[in-house]
């Protein structure tokens, strides 16, 4: 387990004060809070650095082109990308995933072509293609998960059947916690001649990744969910398929040579950088990197397991608690109801006792339709949190039994 | 817990256990969705309409105990009054939610739906206990269009 008064020390956030009560942040899987050194980060770029990156001719616009690219280096090593020239800064994982589907997707598929994803995928990971399938005229297969919150192999099977031109699912999910066995999936994939998408998004934060290892084509990730500012992400992309899709956004920065008529395109990964960047959200994001790697990401994915194990233990004590998700190879992400009591009312009830967590469909509507409930209670982990956490939040969900009587199954 | 207790009284939660006219409407000829779609909260209202008066009206759908409550007192207040008296219902209602923390209830014209008080102290569940009001003036608002002016009953 981390040190968690030390880490707990870094996050000026903690000190609030809500409802008289000490802050207890269970909204990780939502968005993440962020340490002194990240928002220092910012604070520094501004005050040193600022300038437009990759066209002054002056010295401090150097400087700022090279935090940008340094920032760019650095999350390439973090996730093993095949190279910094396939790390493209974008807003977070939804604008990455777009990107690919309203890039690769628009070049690739064609009227009769099929793109897989899974029954627990984000609305990011599921809307980009639907659009897509839509105007291609393509189909769109939906695969299935297990009763326990897994993605059904043998129906996953079964799609790669129709020989995907894309298959897209999430490594870690946003609703369930499950870790799917992503190199796996993605080798299936690649032998029914698919082109794979991971949305990295709730994997990327909590557990080691090695795109290389996983093998897929493009990996999505988020800032935000991983102590840096909102607004910053990155799409990861084999450099060969990158270099060989057509640009994304046109403006500035992304050409090379643009005539009345027709452009020529900048290299990548600048082709897909059009406009003046986030620098800002990628130094950020640099140094949320750095905070990771100082407590050391294994201890991180293991400190939230364990949170999220002796949360669902003590959860699952409470009579007419239900706890959603596969028994293991999960994250930090605990799922719950609470007899007849909506999410709302437990999420409202909880928060006057400082209490923060995501009450609703957590933006994934396919799979709450298959989990049977109009919503689900969410408590997610991350580094911050700590054994009194879960005294605050399983002592508030014990005060919603008492406040709302018997509870009903 | 004082200001939970104002949030979640014991008729709200009597109606939230207990829906009143939590049911399909015979020869309804009104009908409306109204939808939270941040929180999944999903109402369908039926209304019988005659003349100028709400006949018969009920719901079904699922909700948070605030917007099921609400839906259910909403019914039962506007039941036999005109859509003049339903609509300033509304805005009484409304008034009473968003006027601040010093917006006077007014029991006499709210009667049990000045329940619901304590809501606007929880600025982010206003619109659960909005949500069947919104929807009943959707469904109102219907009466110009063919549908429902093609309804034997109007």
């Amino acid at each position: 387990m981390l040190d968690t008064t030390t880490v707990r020390a870094d996050f000026p956030i903690l000190a609030r004060r809500e409802h008289g009560h000490r802050l207890v942040y269970l909204d990780n899987a939502a968005t993440t809070q962020k340490p002194r050194q990240v928002i220092e980060a910012i604070v520094a770029y501004y005050s040193t650095t600022n300038a437009n990156v990759h066209r002054g001719a002056y010295g401090l616009a150097v400087a700022a082109t090279e935090a940008y690219e340094e920032a760019r280096r650095t999350v390439a090593r973090f996730v093993n990308a095949w190279g910094a020239e396939g790390v493209v800064f974008t807003r977070g994982t939804t604008e990455a995933i777009n990107l690919v589907a309203g890039s690769w997707g628009r070049a690739n598929v064609k009227p009769g072509d099929t793109v897989v994803v899974t029954a627990m995928d984000h609305h990011s990971n599921l809307v980009p293609w639907q659009i897509l399938c839509q105007e291609k005229g393509a189909t769109l297969r939906m695969v299935e998960i297990t009763a326990d919150g897994r993605i059904d192999l043998s129906d996953y099977g079964r799609a790669l059947e129709a020989r995907p031109r894309i298959v897209a699912f999430p490594y870690v999910s946003n609703s369930l916690g499950t870790v799917n066995p992503a190199a796996q999936l993605t080798k299936l994939a690649h032998a029914a001649g698919a082109v794979v998408v991971v949305d990295g998004a709730q994997s990327t934060p909590h557990l080691r990744v090695d795109v290389q290892a996983l093998g897929c084509d493009f990996y999505a990730l988020s800032g935000h969910k991983m102590l840096a500012p909102m607004g910053s992400g990155a799409l990861i992309a084999k450099p060969a398929l990158l270099d060989a899709m057509p640009p994304y956004h046109g403006g500035g920065e992304m050409i090379e040579r643009v005539w009345d008529d027709h452009s020529t395109w900048n290299k990548i990964p600048h082709k897909f950088e059009g406009g003046t960047p986030n620098v800002e959200g990628a130094v950020g994001l640099a140094a949320a990197i750095a905070y990771l790697e100082g407590l050391g990401i294994d201890r991180v994915a293991e400190h939230e397991q364990g949170l999220a194990r002796a949360a669902i233990e003590r959860l699952e004590q409470i009579e007419g608690v239900t706890v959603y998700g596969p028994k293991d190879h999960r994250a930090g992400v605990v799922p719950f109801t609470y007899g007849d009591i909506h999410p709302h009312d437990l999420a409202t009830i909880l928060d006057r006792d400082g209490v923060c967590i995501r009450a609703g469909h957590h933006c994934t509507q396919p799979l709450m339709r298959r989990l049977g409930v109009p919503a689900t209670a969410r408590a997610s982990f991350y580094v911050y949190n700590d054994a009194d956490d879960i005294d605050a939040l399983v002592d508030a969900v014990r005060k919603a039994g008492e406040l709302f009587g018997a509870v009903a199954d | 817990m004082s200001d939970l207790g104002d949030l979640y009284q014991q008729i709200i939660l009597d109606h939230n256990r207990n829906p009143r006219n939590f049911r399909a409407v015979p020869g309804a000829n009104r009908t409306a969705e109204g939808s939270n779609p941040l929180c999944g909260d999903r109402i369908t209202l039926q209304v019988r309409v005659e003349g100028d008066l709400i006949r018969d009206i009920g719901f079904q759908g699922s909700g948070c105990a605030i917007s099921k409550a609400a839906a259910s007192l909403m019914t039962g207040a506007v039941q036999g009054k005109t859509i003049a008296e339903a609509d300033a219902l509304f805005r009484s209602f409304h008034d009473m939610l968003t006027g601040g923390a010093d917006a006077p209830a007014d029991p006499k014209t709210l009667g049990k739906l000045a329940a619901f008080a304590g809501v606007r102290t929880f600025p982010a569940r206003v619109k659960c206990a909005n949500l069947s009001w919104h929807t009943l003036h959707a469904a109102l608002e219907n009466r110009a269009e063919p549908v429902t002016t093609e309804s034997p009953s109007d």
